[in-house]
């Protein structure tokens, strides 16, 4: 068993920052606490939900009807690819990051990350690329209208020819975006490897951190031909260039290349750690081990590699030719493999459970059953003659939502309930979270559970219009957006007075075994500081009887004494 | 791995096994059905191409159903008969793992995916209806025909089909120019695709094909067309502010009809064809050209036949 130890000199930067406050105002300083900053993530991708979703309240307003009569063409267009940008960059990245920064250093019992300063940086690029993004609403010309894979010539149509314009903002945000999660990246993965506690060696480490591990390396591989495309693509855009301008001779289907090298993985670098959630979480709720825990530790990572050699089956009819298309279709296939193994370890730790159906817990299995329907569809994607039917119709979308909504902000969701009591130090309210859990279940399903039979009939994505035939799978999904958006209701009443006036937590109100849940609720400045523990068990050992380090009730007392 | 699996009777656990082999053929049962229902969420099948897709499709559905009825089955099971009793904060039995399960639940999904891997290479293969693309050279103002296409079998055609924002124009080697697609049954017809501004999708559902057109390159593409009817042709592919606008028909009709239209049409006099983008943008502009930037539609491509785009169509 490999072990790495702590080292308190990786440290430099003193934090909090002195002088900081110690208050609700440090949420909106240069403050290094990880904890503090993985909240200023969730607040403000929480915040980007609510806008993400408002742009889909009037999307799904314009399709509720056949003809194009609630807002213009064009408005629509830029209201569907701000909805997929704000969605993904302002909401999904982030929030995943304010988990990161929670529970990364907590879970392997290191003070902070390893360079604070830097981690600050890294989100305090998120409001200024937020602006960058949506001041666009305010240029000449409107936002950004190609979709958020920004295809070109699409994208490099100028038809106002302003430099300064939507498409230009939009290449620019992403640009910012993908500095920051660089940053985080870099962070993460220098944090996992030199800073774990005595003791924890790999196999030792929560799924939460093995799946937000591979997820970080897969950002550091696939992110920059992202940038190197959007750079190109800013080129072609500004300055006259002709990478992907067809006219010059440039190929547009190259910049699909560079796009989904990194955007078809992008999917796992938010669901991996989302796996890591469920797993964590279905321990704690069924009071078992999880199951084949190396297998699913290991699984992370094989599905980081493969995740890197699929990108062509967003490419079938592209004019990929068919010895393309056969390679791409056997290893999209393999990817069901280890997230295969990921489902099946978490049904086996169901069995024989002690489950308690906590909000939490019933997001979890939500997700698991969204999830499986969403890798059903997912592996008739990977299939060529399949996927040419269904390509770009709304069939992708409901996939595509099956996995980014239904599964990934299960996941979230289900995340946010379960360490809220850690991080606020308060106790939400189960019956506004089980309020909250209901409606979201059913919305979510009337919303994209149809569109399947919309896209198989042939109804293209993204049109602001279309044939009356399409009209009921559209009023049903209609009617799931809206109740998606009343379902946000209960949860941000449950957030915010849960944390005002919610009753105290203990330090450890879900007996879960973790070293998070061996600091105060909510943890100090440094979690541990200098008196880190030893760990001397696998994690996860419900039922075991084993302590999970050394001296175990000492450090329980002393976090429910604090 | 440790495995520290309880101690149970000596025997076969025979009422666990009745009831995983009840389960599993009712699992089977259901999704078998469910394969079969998948049949009737496809528009109806009108090229050769379809049936293997549509066969493709339906063993899909039915694997799929069968992992998804089995998996969300034993979630229910485990939330209605594993539940805590309530005060009960004591663990669950601590099963860590069994390196015979969980080498099996890997090779079984490994097998079945390769299987499905396997299948649908052989269908993408039977198809052979998705043609090479082949770069030319735009900015030298050369044409689409200059690119060569090779090893196309084909009944009708070359049938140049040009994708514009947003309107689509079909051109017949006997000169006839038309805004819907017209093709005989049964016989195979080849298309020489280009587009003149940004990348199009021609996609018909009825034919469960569907191919990009890509600027500055030509595709060769061929369909067969099985069923008599009038089919929607979409973009398929992002292209602009009134891309929802970009469909026509493909109307399919006996060898005679086809030929009597083909005849008919070439004596028509060219008239502005089908491009709904068109009326839209006017509207716009008579609106005072609210909204946000948009690319002027194309003209309207002068055709022999501008087609019927209200006429009902079969899918």
């Amino acid at each position: 068993m490999t072990t790495t130890k702590y080292d308190p000199r990786v440290l430099k930067a003193p934090h909090p920052v002195p002088g900081a406050p110690d208050n609700w105002k440090r949420f909106f300083t240069f403050n290094t606490d990880a904890k503090v900053i993985g909240i200023q993530y969730m607040g403000l991708s929480l915040f980007f939900l609510l806008v993400g979703g408002l742009l889909a309240m009037v999307m799904r307003g314009e399709l509720i009807t056949p003809p194009s009569d609630l807002v213009d063409p064009t408005v629509y267009n830029g209201l569907y690819t701000m909805h997929g940008t704000v969605m993904l960059f302002l909401f999904l990245f982030p929030i995943l990051n304010g988990f990161n920064n929670l529970l990364i250093p907590t879970m392997i019992g290191a003070p902070d990350m390893a360079f604070p300063k830097v981690n600050a940086a890294a989100f305090w690029l998120v409001p200024v690329f937020s602006v960058v993004l949506l001041s666009s609403f305010f240029v000449p010309g409107g936002p950004a209208s190609a979709g958020w894979w920004s295809y070109p010539p699409v994208s490099i149509q100028n038809p106002l020819g302003h430099f300064l314009n939507g498409e230009f903002l939009w290449i620019l945000a992403v640009a910012l975006s993908g500095i920051s999660s660089i940053l985080g990246a870099l962070n993460f993965v220098t944090t996992i490897i030199r800073m774990r506690a005595p003791g924890m060696g790999f196999f030792r480490m929560p799924v939460f951190v093995w799946t937000a591990w591979a997820a970080q390396t897969l950002q550091l591989v696939g992110l920059p031909a992202l940038t190197g495309g959007a750079i190109m693509l800013l080129f072609d855009l500004s300055f006259g260039t002709s990478f992907f301008r067809p006219e010059g001779g440039g190929d547009p289907v190259l910049y699909q290349h560079f796009f989904w090298f990194y955007s078809h993985p992008a999917v796992y670098v938010m669901v991996l750690p989302v796996f890591g959630i469920f797993s964590e979480l279905i321990t704690v709720y069924s009071r078992k081990p999880l199951f084949g825990y190396k297998f699913v530790a290991i699984a992370s990572f094989i599905i980081t590699f493969l995740g890197l050699i699929v990108w062509v089956h967003h490419m079938f009819y592209s004019g990929t030719p068919q010895w393309m298309r056969n390679i791409f279709i056997v290893t999209t296939m393999l990817i069901a493999v280890p997230t295969g193994v990921k489902v099946f370890a978490w049904l086996g730790t169901l069995w024989g459970g002690k489950i308690r159906l906590t909000t939490p817990m019933l997001f979890v299995l939500g997700g698991v059953v969204n999830f499986i329907l969403g890798g059903v569809t997912g592996i008739m994607l990977g299939t060529a003659p399949i996927d040419i039917h269904v390509g770009n119709t709304y069939f992708v979308v409901a996939h595509f939502h099956y996995i980014i909504f239904n599964t990934i902000g299960f996941g979230i969701f289900a995340g946010i309930y379960h360490w809220f009591p850690k991080f606020t130090g308060r106790m939400y309210y189960e019956g506004l979270g089980k309020i909250h859990f209901v409606l979201t279940f059913i919305g979510a399903t009337l919303n994209w559970l149809p569109m399947h039979w919309a896209g198989l009939y042939g109804m293209p994505r993204r049109v602001a219009s279309y044939d009356p035939e399409f009209a009921i799978w559209n009023v049903i999904a209609s009617i799931g957006a809206f109740m998606l958006g009343v379902a946000s209701i209960p949860f941000i009443l449950n957030i915010v007075s849960s944390w005002a006036r919610g009753a105290k937590a203990s330090a450890n109100p879900w007996n879960a075994i973790g070293l998070e849940w061996l600091l105060p609720s909510p943890p100090p400045a440094e979690n541990f500081e200098d008196d880190v523990p030893t760990v001397i068990s696998e994690p996860y050992g419900y039922g075991l009887g084993k302590p999970l380090v050394k001296d175990e009730e000492y450090y329980i007392r002393r976090s429910m004494e604090a | 791995m440790t495995s520290t699996t309880p101690k149970g009777k000596s025997g076969w656990p025979i009422r666990l096994i009745a009831v995983i082999l009840l389960a599993t053929a009712s699992d089977a049962l259901l999704s078998y059905q469910v394969s079969q229902w998948a049949y009737g969420w496809l528009p109806v099948p009108a090229s050769t191409a379809a049936p293997y897709v549509d066969d493709l499709f339906s063993l899909e559905v039915g694997i799929g159903a069968f992992i998804f009825f089995g998996c969300t089955g034993f979630i229910l099971w485990s939330v209605l008969f594993n539940r805590a009793e309530k005060y009960d904060e004591s663990d669950g039995l601590p099963i860590e793992g069994n390196n015979k399960l969980e080498v099996t639940w890997t090779v079984i999904p490994f097998i079945i995916v390769m299987i499905l891997a396997y299948q649908a290479i052989h269908v993408s293969e039977t198809l052979s209806a998705l043609g090479p693309k082949v770069k030319y050279d735009v900015e030298g103002g050369l044409s689409p025909d200059t690119a060569i296409v090779t090893g196309v079998r084909d009944d009708i055609g070359p049938i140049d089909v040009i994708a514009r924002q947003w309107s689509w124009e079909f051109i017949y080697p006997n000169g006839v120019h038309s805004s819907e697609l017209h093709l005989p049954l049964d016989q195979r017809a080849n298309f020489r695709m280009s587009s003149e501004d940004v990348i199009h999708g021609f996609f018909v559902p009825a034919f469960r094909l569907k191919q990009d057109i890509v600027p500055g390159s030509v595709i060769s593409y061929s369909i067969t067309p099985t069923r008599e009817g009038r089919y929607r042709l979409r973009d398929s592919q992002f292209s602009g502010a009134y891309f929802s606008q970009n469909q026509t028909d493909v109307v399919v009709e006996s060898e005679d009809m086809f030929n009597a239209w083909l005849k008919q049409s070439a004596a028509n006099p060219l008239v502005p064809g089908l491009s709904p983008g068109t009326a839209l943008y006017n509207e716009r502009l008579a609106k005072g050209n609210k909204g946000w930037a948009t690319v002027p539609p194309a003209p309207p491509p002068m055709v022999n036949d501008p087609g019927n785009p209200d006429a009902p169509h079969d899918a």
